[in-house]
């Protein structure tokens, strides 16, 4: 296993500047996700780190170790696909075995065997191992993936948004058990994804790409719970959490083109014009709430309900447990829970109160 | 009378279709598409049918108007293609009729007609030559075409663009066109009328399209295939033999039956590069001279039998042939 | 009025039997969902609808109408599919148009429709670009005004909201929701995503291997799944489901040791249902356990999810089973610790093992 380590990489594409002084870093055993929306630089960073691109400028590190010039399959690092990841002419047993079979490696046949069969049983798929793959389930496919990756034993897995294309209740369960698999074995893995529940539940480090630069870094908890900056505070945390224009008002928070007066204390260094952010389940209804507001829409999730308060012009949205009792017009009184408000300056950025 | 709006097709539907094409007017629309079809076929096939009767009839009936249908059929033309013979004159006929001996069927056919065999017709040597040129010459240029489309096709190559259209420019041009210069050419090189020159000849022109045509293939193979491969461990060579070759077969099956049927039947340049060593069958064809003027029954005859090797490759190829034909149509 | 009703409809392609027959009523106005794993049966079903498939059987009425053998075009339906299936060389403009004037309106009336539904839908400012250069959400935007804007009786929706990203699909799922409370439009919506499903439907149809599993509201199906499919399906995770062997008001299960004793309500009814030593189903969702150290039942940890304001911890019970459980998220627990915790009794489910089927509880006098 390994420590990675990202300096300053940078890399153009023609018209366009896809990672832009890039610096983090991976430690052993850790597993660290790349969290940003589509064409943010994600799989970019990937490509760069296995070496299938070649960055403009920066170093990257393998255990303190320049690796900039090795070649990819020097490296030693496994890759996952989102798809393409099997090939289709050879059957489960073959295509696990491929990358041991590699001249670089020279593994003996039983050896190839005995780690064949071990990945398999990790991954559940020993009963496949004489399928072809074209005969596999999308889920199944996954694991034949994750499994390649596995047998190899490498310094460090790279997975490009693996979990994908599969079917929302094969994500859950793949989910529970890549954690469970990477945590068990210790492998150093960076992951990608544009999910951010994904990223929440897996991660034990974040970064957020946008564009090409990494806005912020942190455990999950410090990302949902100190976002940097509204592009972070809106891309984590589901339902989204309600970003509005406010303006202060002596020691009160006045959101405008509403009803919502949040009271202070206010720091001074808090302009006059700014963002306030919210997260859904700090908007707590309560038949004794200060705030009034008319429910427009119900999501009745199971576990909880999304609700869509309207105050004045503008529309909270509102987490509670269990399937909720407001029907549609009903009239709202709530809460909000002040000392989980976010504020942000009209530039986007984390402002102290 | 219900209408089909009211009650539906009367025999249950199994293959996935949408309503309106399982209405009656469009089962007549379907019909009448099928008759068209193959009123069609059938115009296009008829002078292949003229052909194959043509190669089972005798002299006679193949001169004498109106073209005849129904006749008696012989394998004159056959005799006249592979063997070389002498007519006999009058008298000699009379001897050996008279005096028949232990003749086999072919020495008895030649007989009725009044001739004599002599030994075998060059043509069947003319035969090896179009096998061993048009064979290699195959060979060559899909094994050549395959490694160039996957340079183009994987590769960033200065000038990429201006080159493949280069590459593709070669084939706008009507082969004729250089027949005249290209026979100087060989005959400097001395290569003319030989196997070598007809092969590289062959290849050069079939280059173009197979590169071509393999690029379209093996642009279609995901890239990702190979990155994880070179990620695990194997060098690009290994990857492309392990990888993309079995995934190109069926583009590599289509290819080299375009690459064959072309160079199969190439005419003119056989003709006017070739004599006799090097003489492949279609000029050899063409050209079947007997005593009246064209032996039109041998003609027949020999292009029948041309023909028949390449029907089976490609039927027997033929569903890779489909996939390949309509797969590599959509190009990214 | 624009119900739908389905009457034993169902469709084979050769042998495989893609839809076994169903009966379904959709009343007038409601958005219904079609919900289930691919392969389902759940587009067929749609497309039957539409037209764009034949039954193999069966009749389809809407309205009142038959409509099994008409022609797409004559149903009055529109259909929104998941790849927008927007024509690339006319502007947003002209493809919403594109319907009305396919049948003939007048100008007044196409650009008075277009601009209605233009307002609705917030797009004014990407009428004049094409569809290629637009963004996957507007694109679909662009596609449910086409839809929209011929006022059809019903809508139909082919998983609209698969092509986008995760976040997108939260504000189109709301925003599709608003316009059908503004709209009152029947629609019937296709998808695998049960959360989805859950948000937007009065009412879903649970499918599962060409039949229909259950028909009921987001609180029924949730909190009263009628078998293993649906109590597993509905919900992220779904529900709990551990399998036991069922003795004196007991359920002893494998692995851990666990002795589960039946609530009060539930005891007549299963000691009718079952003979001792039988195998039932204990279900329960996540959030009806309750971590606690005296806790009744127990489990190792397998894996912890944190998921924004709360966490999930998953938990071994024996070699197959894992449970989920939801928690506050400020306690950390590492792997293979042993966790105990009860269930609340309110919610918890009993599933006959061999049918797969709900028991239904004893209505109290």
């Amino acid at each position: 296993m390994s420590h990675v380590d990202l300096q300053h990489i940078s890399k153009n594409f023609p018209g366009v500047k896809a990672l832009d002084d890039i610096s983090f870093d991976v430690k052993d055993g850790e597993f660290y996700v790349l969290l940003g929306p589509t064409g943010a630089g994600k799989t970019t960073t990937l490509r760069v780190i296995a070496g299938l691109e070649h960055q403009d400028a920066g170093s990257i590190l393998f255990d303190g170790e320049v690796i900039d010039n090795l070649t990819p399959s020097d490296r030693d690092v496994a890759l996952v696909f989102q798809q393409y990841s099997l090939y289709p002419t050879m059957s489960v047993y073959d295509n696990l075995a491929f990358p041991l079979r590699s001249p670089l490696r020279r593994t003996s046949a039983e050896e190839i065997q005995k780690k064949v069969e071990e990945t398999a049983e990790k991954l559940r798929i020993s009963h496949l191992l004489k399928r072809k793959t074209a005969h596999l389930s999308g889920g199944e496919m996954q694991r034949v993936s994750i499994g390649r990756a596995i047998v190899r034993s490498p310094r460090i897995f790279l997975m490009d948004e693996p979990l994908s294309n599969l079917d929302a209740k094969l994500r859950e369960a793949l989910r529970v058990e890549l954690q469970h698999l990477q945590k068990t074995q210790g492998s150093t893995t960076l992951f990608v994804t544009h999910d951010q529940i994904e990223a929440l539940t897996m991660a034990d480090r974040i970064a957020v790409l946008n564009e090409g630069r990494i806005i912020q870094v942190g455990t999950p908890e410090n990302i949902y719970d100190q976002p940097a900056s509204t592009f972070v505070a809106q891309l984590v945390g589901s339902p989204r959490i309600n970003l509005y224009k406010s303006r202060r008002e002596d020691n009160t928070v006045s959101i405008s083109e509403s009803d919502v007066h949040l009271p202070g204390p206010l720091g001074s260094k808090l302009p006059s014009d700014f963002l306030v952010g919210i997260r859904p389940e700090n908007v707590k209804p309560d038949p004794n709430g200060k705030f009034t507001g008319q429910l427009v829409l119900a999501e009745p999730l199971g576990v909880e309900t999304i609700l869509h308060i309207q105050s004045g012009q503008r529309t909270l949205l509102s987490l509670v447990p269990g399937i909720s009792s407001y029907r549609l017009g009903d009239v709202v009184k709530f809460n909000i829970a002040s000392e989980h408000i976010h504020y942000f300056g009209l530039n986007g950025n984390r402002l102290q109160p | 009378m219900a209408s089909f709006e009211e009650t539906g097709p009367r025999t249950p539907v199994v293959e996935p279709t949408r309503v309106d094409k399982v209405h009656p007017r469009a089962k007549w629309g379907k019909s009448i598409r099928v008759i068209l079809t193959v009123i069609v076929t059938f115009i296009m096939i008829i002078p292949v049918l003229v052909m194959i009767m043509t190669a089972f009839k005798s002299r006679a009936n193949i001169v004498t108007p109106p073209p005849k249908v129904l006749f008696h059929p012989t394998l004159e033309g056959f005799l006249y293609l592979f063997t070389d013979r002498s007519v006999l004159s009058p008298s000699n006929l009379e001897a050996e009729r008279a005096n028949p001996g232990d003749l086999n069927y072919w020495q008895k056919l030649a007989l009725s007609v009044g001739q004599k065999i002599n030994g075998p017709s060059d043509y069947v040597g003319r035969l090896k030559n179009s096998v061993i040129i048009a064979g290699t010459s195959t060979v060559l240029s899909v094994i050549l075409g395959l490694f160039a489309a996957y340079a183009f096709s994987r590769f960033k190559i200065a000038g990429k663009d201006d080159l493949l259209f280069f590459i593709l420019s070669t084939r706008m041009l009507p082969g004729v066109v250089v027949t005249i210069p290209l026979f100087l050419l060989y005959k400097q090189l001395g290569w003319n009328d030989t196997h070598i020159g007809m092969v590289i000849l062959y290849t050069v022109f079939n280059l173009s399209f197979s590169v071509w045509l393999l690029k379209g293939f093996i642009d279609e193979i995901p890239i990702e295939y190979e990155e994880a491969a070179l990620v695990d461990g194997y060098t690009r060579l290994q990857a492309f033999f392990r990888i993309v070759l079995p995934q190109a077969v069926n583009g590599i099956a289509a290819t080299t039956v375009f690459c064959l049927i072309f160079a199969w039947n190439e005419y003119a340049f056989a003709l006017m590069l070739t004599s006799e060593k090097a003489r492949t069958a279609p000029p050899s064809i063409a050209t079947m001279l007997g005593s009246g003027g064209l032996e039109w029954s041998a003609i027949a005859a020999g292009s029948l039998g041309f023909l028949i090797p390449v029907a089976i490759v490609t039927f027997v190829l033929r569903d890779y042939l489909l996939r390949g034909v309509t797969f590599g149509a959509v190009r990214k | 009025m624009s119900t739908i009703e389905l009457r034993q409809v169902e469709k084979k392609f050769g042998d495989l039997h893609a839809v076994k027959p169903l009966d379904l009523t959709i009343q007038d106005g409601e958005f219904i969902v079609l919900l289930g794993p691919s392969g389902c049966g759940k587009t067929t079903t749609l497309r039957m609808i539409s037209g764009l498939e034949t039954v193999s059987g069966g009749t389809i009425w809407l309205n009142g109408r038959n409509v099994t053998w008409l022609h797409p075009s004559e149903r009055d339906i529109a259909f929104v599919f998941q790849f927008y299936a927007l024509y690339p060389h006319l502007t947003a403009w002209k493809n919403i148009a594109f319907p009305l004037q396919a049948q003939g309106e007048s100008r007044e009336t196409v650009e008075k429709r277009v601009d209605e539904v233009v307002k609705l839908l917030q797009i004014e400012h990407v009428l004049k670009a094409h569809p290629g250069q637009l963004s996957g959400g507007d694109q679909q935007r662009v596609a449910l005004a086409r839809a929209l804007v011929r006022r059809p009786a019903a809508f139909l929706m082919d998983e609209p909201l698969g092509a986008l990203d995760a976040d997108f699909r939260e504000s189109m799922r709301s925003e599709i929701k608003r316009l059908h409370v503004l709209q009152h439009a029947t629609t019937v919506y296709v998808t695998h995503d049960q959360i989805e499903a859950m948000a937007m439907g009065d009412r879903i149809v649970v499918m599962s291997e060409a039949a229909i599993q259950q028909i009921g509201t987001p609180a029924e199906v949730y909190n009263d799944p009628s078998n293993l499919f649906v109590a597993r399906f509905i919900g992220s995770p779904g529900m709990n489901l551990i399998t036991g062997e069922y003795a004196d008001g007991v359920v002893q299960m494998a692995g851990l040791d666990n002795r589960y004793a039946v609530p009060q309500e539930w005891q007549s009814v299963l000691k009718k249902r079952l003979d001792s030593g039988s195998e039932i189903v204990i279900g329960f969702r996540p959030e009806s356990a309750q971590i606690n150290d005296r806790g009744e039942l127990v489990g190792k940890v397998y894996a912890s999810e944190m998921q924004g304001s709360s966490a999930v911890l998953h938990l071994t019970i024996n070699e197959n089973e894992i449970i989920h459980i939801r928690t506050d998220r400020l306690i950390p627990y590492p792997i293979d610790t042993l966790v105990h915790f009860d269930i609340n009794p309110q919610m918890i489910r009993f599933f006959d093992a061999k049918t797969e089927a709900a028991f239904k509880p004893e209505v109290s006098q």
